[in-house]
């Protein structure tokens, strides 16, 4: 950046993250670092240790007995009502009578220090009598235990395809959960107000549903009820909805004490009462040409969406909406169902659906390239989306602005793929013990809540008479850089340098109804809204800087806002201070709201026909890996990333989410494990058990690039959305993986290997492998000695 | 009764009143309300609580330690330096690392930031790291959910070994005297810190209820998770009696208070088989914590120190008021968490006889996650190969196999009196089976376990067929070194 010469605005132009000096130097304040008002009191929930059951009596009186310990709430103690959750009301927020997995919440303990608290959680005495749960996916099929209706999207005639297919392929897959893993654990502290009302400072990506929520729980008015978010110690998905549950536990609890309750979860505790993402396990049929092609496709997906309803409805739906990824198949019909299970009820997690989704037709496009002795790459590529016909996605959204074929080009010649392939191949002959493999990976997501009256959000931009600003929005800061997003478009807009710009916290009480900060599209959203109330603000302070330039007010328009001054084109600036100070003293108001709704978006779940997406982000990944044959380890090589985020508003920012959200795909792939015991009992609910990736993990040669050149027409200043579309990515290094196993084995053998590609899964592939060419050499042998004439 | 007395972000504090089992972290946050500071997992496996100490007891000066709060004790830092991320910005300036970190876009939420940062805080003061992937070691017990590491990596790698001549520095070449002895008692809980072996035997006697701690990185566990409360804890750290290090013709010893990461180090030249287990051991927080004697007292099954001690003939020097006593490391492990020691005795050293010129030596841990994981299984194995290629004699030891580590005894007697070559192992290989019955558990299966422990054998000897041990190369695919054509 050239001093002489500053950027006219700070769009697209590097920048910090505008919490990163208060990260590194630990000021930055989260909801457990907050200072407590003075009688404050902490309060924890008692979880079942079962996994379904009936509560026969509960006692709450060694509790009590307990100094420090100030009450137990139970079901009965909840003013308003007991029943919340996120879209239908299923979930009891304390057990009432039954219990439908090992964890829940039966009671609340409050106490005036933690440890009074926790030894009050161990003391209350809960006699439930256990009924069988429903631990699995195979067997809530078999008892048709299902938690909402079933999705089915279809076109053309699947049974026609399959019958003129060259190559048909069955299967069964299925992936596993993960744990959102959010550094910060779930928070909420509550303090009651005047007449009966509360005010809370929760770790949640959605404050409007909390504060509903907890209206709801006190048969309170939501005006009754203001959120505020300070920031997220990350959250991923698992604030979404489930941050309401404490919210609500907080709530309660200060509105029984009349004193400020605060609930902060440790570790084991989330881990073991919080969703995850949703295990899948899917029936698949595909139909290739004999070119390829995959021209029919037959998918049954069944959901482990736990205990109960939560997301797992449009969870489901984005799983389907993803079954295709960047391809385009003639004749489908998926299948979406969910099963209701005694686990903790399963969430959103970055991708939201469309990673298990994405996971079936790639195991299906690498199992055909395996059996072909084809380069995955090429399968991949021979399919993709393309100019009409064959640009219909299966519920009949055109994918207009493609960058498949670009990204496919750029990046396998930038990764040099090829010529590595062949030098693998090579290695691979030559190596016994340790063998490698490359693999490449598209991805198409869909941008917008598939909800479509979700998309919408508010701003409230306040100027003030000495030019400085404070900037609201809907949406809420967990580290994806948000608000660094915003005040570079508050800054723009207004002409103001990003010092000018404060991004406050976010709050019900500045903007209400707002839409959960998810689906990656808290920047198109809040980007919009906040560019709509900046210029409000700007236009009407337009004629008062025309009055101070002496400017005739017909051509107030030509001014200019510009880092920190407006200018005439003739010549002459003013201060954007100066300016402020003149709107005070002329009565003009500096303050508005800004609104945004994405136009056009739409969706019929019944005919499984619509527009639910507003446009497409895409990427592609080339990863390669080396493998040990002896223990089934293996280590990340390479990672090339092309990534298309469209013209970027801070490019920092999104590079890192680009880096983060693939490592954390080559996580929920390759190590992270969800356990639970016979009994329904979470096995993994701390680090020591639970493995997400490590400093060593990320391969030390990671090049990402963001796609020049692309900006998308119809969004924020061309930018696109990005938190979740490069996770996906990741399952480049599940076909890398593929490759190296294969060569443990004979060529023209599909591998077995399902995700989490641990040591375990893939030792186990290997050794299926090296046992399938070992039966064919005895097979071969046997054959020789049978045929006389050799 | 004498306060803990310590010296925070050098501020001396003074606390009279809290338990004993109080944890460091629970200390900075609750009581001083110092919230830089996170709590992540309260299990020493995430990093957001790192703090770093300045170590005035080990081999080489004084020096920065980063370290778990969440698994210190805090009479145990009584005496010394501590340094936390509010501490390192001075006259408004940031230190360095915050700079480097924050100019790098290596936080997003920010949440494991003040633990990244206090690593690296020891990094920059470190003067061994000269290899990248010694960074990497250095930062692998710091989680990140977020950023994917590479701008972390990058920050890191910048200003490892920086070591800036700054308050810091001064601070740690000032002659801090060692930490003093400790005698607390708060809330009926008792906690000693002697310093000579007098005193400690002293304590023991008055106290038949202590138990013994060193680093408490698995003590810690049963305070943090298990909420156990300790009547009189006794802590071996300040013992120098515990710290020596000799290394003689005939042999090494090495003192059972050393902590995991001096030993890499000192290892790394003196007995490369040890310190090749201790780079996955566990975090850099952990290894400046956790002692040899430590890992050895726990007796756990998976502790990844035993079998390398097992496979190179070491013993336990016991030490009690009479005197010391040789345990062969063979007869140490009496069961689950069960040791030869009686009361009244300490671990004061371990003997390592001098690894004979004809041995082949290798080293393995396999686990879910390279680094900062509990083994699988891990494996050390010695053999000696006769001028004839005759193997002459055999030690295949095991952990994560059986209640505790152990030697594969038929697997052995199947080596012994074989040529050194493929088929001797494979036809060794299957007698695992007979040698040990494994468990299924979340790190892995019994199958697995059988599975990876035949194969670290085959493995083993692909590894030193042409080379008598392999250290490690910076990036493995592999615990094991099989040699590939590049």
């Amino acid at each position: 950046m050239n001093a002489e010469h500053p950027p006219r605005s700070p769009l697209h132009q590097p920048a910090l993250h505008d919490s990163g000096y208060k990260h590194t130097s630990g000021e930055a304040l989260y909801v457990d670092d907050l200072p407590l008002p003075p009688g404050t009191l902490h309060a924890l929930p008692v979880g079942s240790n079962v996994a379904r059951g009936r509560i026969t009596a509960c006692d709450a009186s060694a509790a009590l007995a307990i100094p420090g310990v100030r009450a137990v709430l139970f079901a009965r103690d909840i003013p308003g009502d007991n029943l919340i959750g996120p879209i239908v009301h299923d979930e009891p927020l304390l057990a009432d009578g039954e219990v439908f997995y090992c964890g829940q919440a039966i009671a609340v303990v409050i106490a005036d220090d933690i440890e009074a608290c926790r030894d009050g959680v161990q003391a209350v005495r809960v006699d439930i009598e256990p009924l069988e749960p429903i631990l699995d996916i195979e067997t809530a099929i078999e008892r048709e235990s299902w938690l909402v209706d079933p999705h089915v999207i279809a076109r053309g005639d699947v049974r026609h395809g399959m019958a003129h297919a060259a190559t048909i392929l069955r299967g069964e897959t299925r992936n596993g959960a993960q744990d959102h893993f959010y550094l910060e654990t779930h928070a909420t502290l509550a303090l009651p107000e005047e007449d009966g009302c509360v005010r809370l400072y929760s770790s949640t990506q959605h404050p409007t549903e909390v504060q509903k929520l907890v209206a709801h729980v006190l048969g309170l008015g939501s005006n009754q009820v203001v959120c505020e978010v300070p920031r997220m110690g990350g959250a991923f998905g698992g604030k979404e909805s489930q941050a309401s549950n404490y919210a609500c536990m907080a709530a309660l609890g200060a509105i029984h004490t009349g004193r400020p309750v605060k609930v902060w979860l440790d570790r084991d505790t989330d881990m073991a009462q919080t969703g995850k993402r949703h295990p899948f396990w899917t029936r698949y049929e595909a139909g290739f040409d004999n070119d390829g092609r995959l021209i029919a496709l037959d998918v049954h997906i069944y959901a482990d969406g736990g205990w109960s309803i939560d997301l797992t409805g449009p969870i489901l739906d984005r799983a389907l909406f993803h079954l295709d990824n960047a391809y385009f198949i003639e004749a489908l019909r998926f299948e979406g169902r969910a099963c209701r299970t005694n686990l903790p009820s399963n969430t959103a997690f970055r991708g939201f659906g469309g990673p298990q989704g994405m996971l079936v037709v790639e195991e299906a496009l690498n199992r055909y390239a395996e059996q072909m002795e084809l380069d995955p790459a090429d399968v991949r590529r021979l399919n993709y989306y393309g100019a009409a016909p064959r640009d219909l996605t299966p519920y009949g959204q055109q994918v207009t602005d493609n960058r498949l074929e670009r990204i496919h080009t750029e990046l396998l010649t930038s990764a040099d793929y090829l010529a590595r392939r062949d030098a693998i191949e090579r290695f691979n002959a030559g190596s016994r013990f340790v063998k490698r493999g490359i693999g490449f990976q598209p991805v198409k997501f869909g941008i917008s809540f598939t909800k479509s009256i979700l998309n919408q959000a508010g701003a409230l931009m306040l100027v003030y008479a000495d030019g400085t600003v404070q900037l609201n929005h809907g949406g809420t800061e967990m580290g994806q850089g948000l608000h660094t997003k915003m005040m570079a478009v508050a800054a723009h807009e207004l002409g103001v340098p990003l010092a000018s710009v404060r991004a406050m916290p976010t709050s019900t009480e500045k903007v209400p109804n707002t839409s959960a900060t998810a689906a990656s599209s808290g920047a198109d959203l809040n980007g919009q809204a906040v560019k709509a109330a900046c210029e409000e603000i700007r236009e009407r302070m337009r004629p008062v800087a025309a009055r101070l330039l002496d400017v005739p007010a017909a051509d107030a328009a030509t001014l200019h806002f510009e880092g920190g001054y407006v200018s005439a084109p003739a010549g002459g600036r003013v201060t954007f201070a100066e300016v402020a100070t003149a709107c005070w003293a002329e009565r003009v108001s500096l303050s508005a709201t800004g609104f945004y709704r994405t136009p056009g978006v739409h969706y019929d779940a019944q005919a499984g026909r619509g527009r639910p997406f507003y446009y497409y982000a895409y990427g592609g990944a080339v990863t390669e890996v080396e493998v040990s044959g002896l223990t089934g380890e293996h280590r990340l090589l390479r990672a090339d990333i092309l990534h298309d985020v469209g013209a970027s508003l801070v490019p920092g920012i999104d590079l890192g989410q680009v880096e983060g959200g693939f490592v954390q795909g080559l996580g929920w792939l390759t190590m992270e494990e969800v356990l639970f015991d016979a009994n329904g009992r979470g096995l993994t609910t701390g680090p020591s058990t639970y493995k997400v990736p490590a400093v060593g993990d990320v391969p030390s040669d990671f090049r990402v690039s963001l796609l020049e050149r692309a900006p998308q027409p119809g969004v924020i200043h061309g930018s696109k959305a990005v938190g979740e579309p490069p996770l996906m990515l990741a399952i480049s290094v599940v076909t890398a993986l593929r490759h190296a196993i294969a060569a443990f084995g004979r060529p023209g053998y599909e591998v077995q290997l399902a995700p989490p590609c641990t040591p375990e899964a893939i030792l186990r592939a290997i050794v299926s492998q090296r046992d399938r060419a070992l039966t064919h050499a005895v097979g071969l042998a046997r054959k020789v000695a049978a045929s006389p004439e050799l | 009764m004498e306060p803990v007395r310590f010296w925070l972000n050098g501020a001396l504090v003074e606390e009279h009143d809290a338990s004993p089992t109080t944890t460091l972290l629970d200390y900075l946050r609750r009581t001083l309300r110092q919230t830089g500071t996170k709590e992540g997992c309260a299990e020493g496996d995430c990093g957001a609580c790192t703090v770093a100490v300045l170590d005035t007891e080990g081999p080489s000066s004084a020096r920065w330690r980063s370290v778990n709060a969440c698994l210190v004790l805090l009479p145990m830092v009584h005496g010394r330096h501590l340094v936390t991320v509010e501490g390192l910005r001075r006259d408004g300036v940031y230190h360095p690392v915050q700079d480097a970190l924050a100019r790098a876009m290596g936080s997003q939420c920010g949440y494991c930031t003040p633990g990244v940062v206090m690593s690296m805080f020891e990094a920059c003061y470190r003067d061994d790291l000269d290899e990248d992937w010694q960074v990497d070691d250095q930062m692998c017990g710091n989680l990140c959910r977020c950023t994917g590491y590479r701008p972390i990596r990058e920050a890191a790698q910048a200003i490892a070994g920086l070591a800036p001549d700054d308050h810091f520095a001064r601070l740690a070449a000032s002659q801090v005297p060692p930490a003093p002895a400790l005698s607390y008692e708060a809330h009926g809980q008792r906690f000693f810190a002697p310093r000579s072996l007098e005193a400690l035997f002293d304590i023991l006697d008055a106290h038949p209820d202590h138990r013994l701690v060193t680093g408490a990185t698995d003590l810690g566990l049963d305070v943090t998770k298990r909420r156990k409360r300790f009547p009189c804890l006794v802590s071996l750290e300040n013992l120098s009696d515990l710290r020596i290090i000799e290394a003689r013709t005939d042999g090494l010893t090495l003192g059972a208070g050393l902590t995991l990461a001096d030993l890499e180090l000192v290892t790394r030249r003196l007995l490369p088989p040890l310190s090749r287990m201790l780079r996955y051991f566990g975090a850099r927080q952990i290894k400046n914590r956790a002692t040899l004697g430590g890992n050895l007292a726990n007796a756990s099954p998976i502790g990844d120190t035993a079998p390398v001690l097992l496979a190179l003939d070491a013993s336990v020097i016991a030490r009690s008021r009479q005197g010391e006593r040789v345990i062969p490391v063979d007869a140490f492990f009496e069961g689950y968490r069960k040791t030869a020691l009686r009361p009244g005795e300490i671990i004061a050293r371990v003997d390592f006889p001098s690894t004979p010129t004809d041995a082949r030596v290798g080293v393995y841990k396999v686990s879910k996650r390279r680094e900062l994981d509990i083994s699988a299984v891990c494996a050390a194995m010695r053999v000696r190969v006769g001028d004839d290629g005759v193997i002459t004699e055999a030690r295949i030891a095991y952990g994560g196999m059986a209640a505790t580590p152990s030697r594969a005894h038929r697997v052995e007697a199947l080596l012994v009196g074989r040529p050194f070559e493929a088929v001797t192992f494979e036809a060794a290989a299957p007698a695992i089976a007979d040698d040990f019955q494994p468990i299924d558990d979340h790190r892995g299966s019994a199958w697995y376990r059988r599975t990876v422990a035949q194969n670290l054998l085959r493995g083993f000897f692909e590894e030193t067929r042409s080379a008598r041990f392999r250290p490690l190369p910076e990036a493995p695919s592999s615990t094991v070194q099989v040699e590939v054509a590049s």
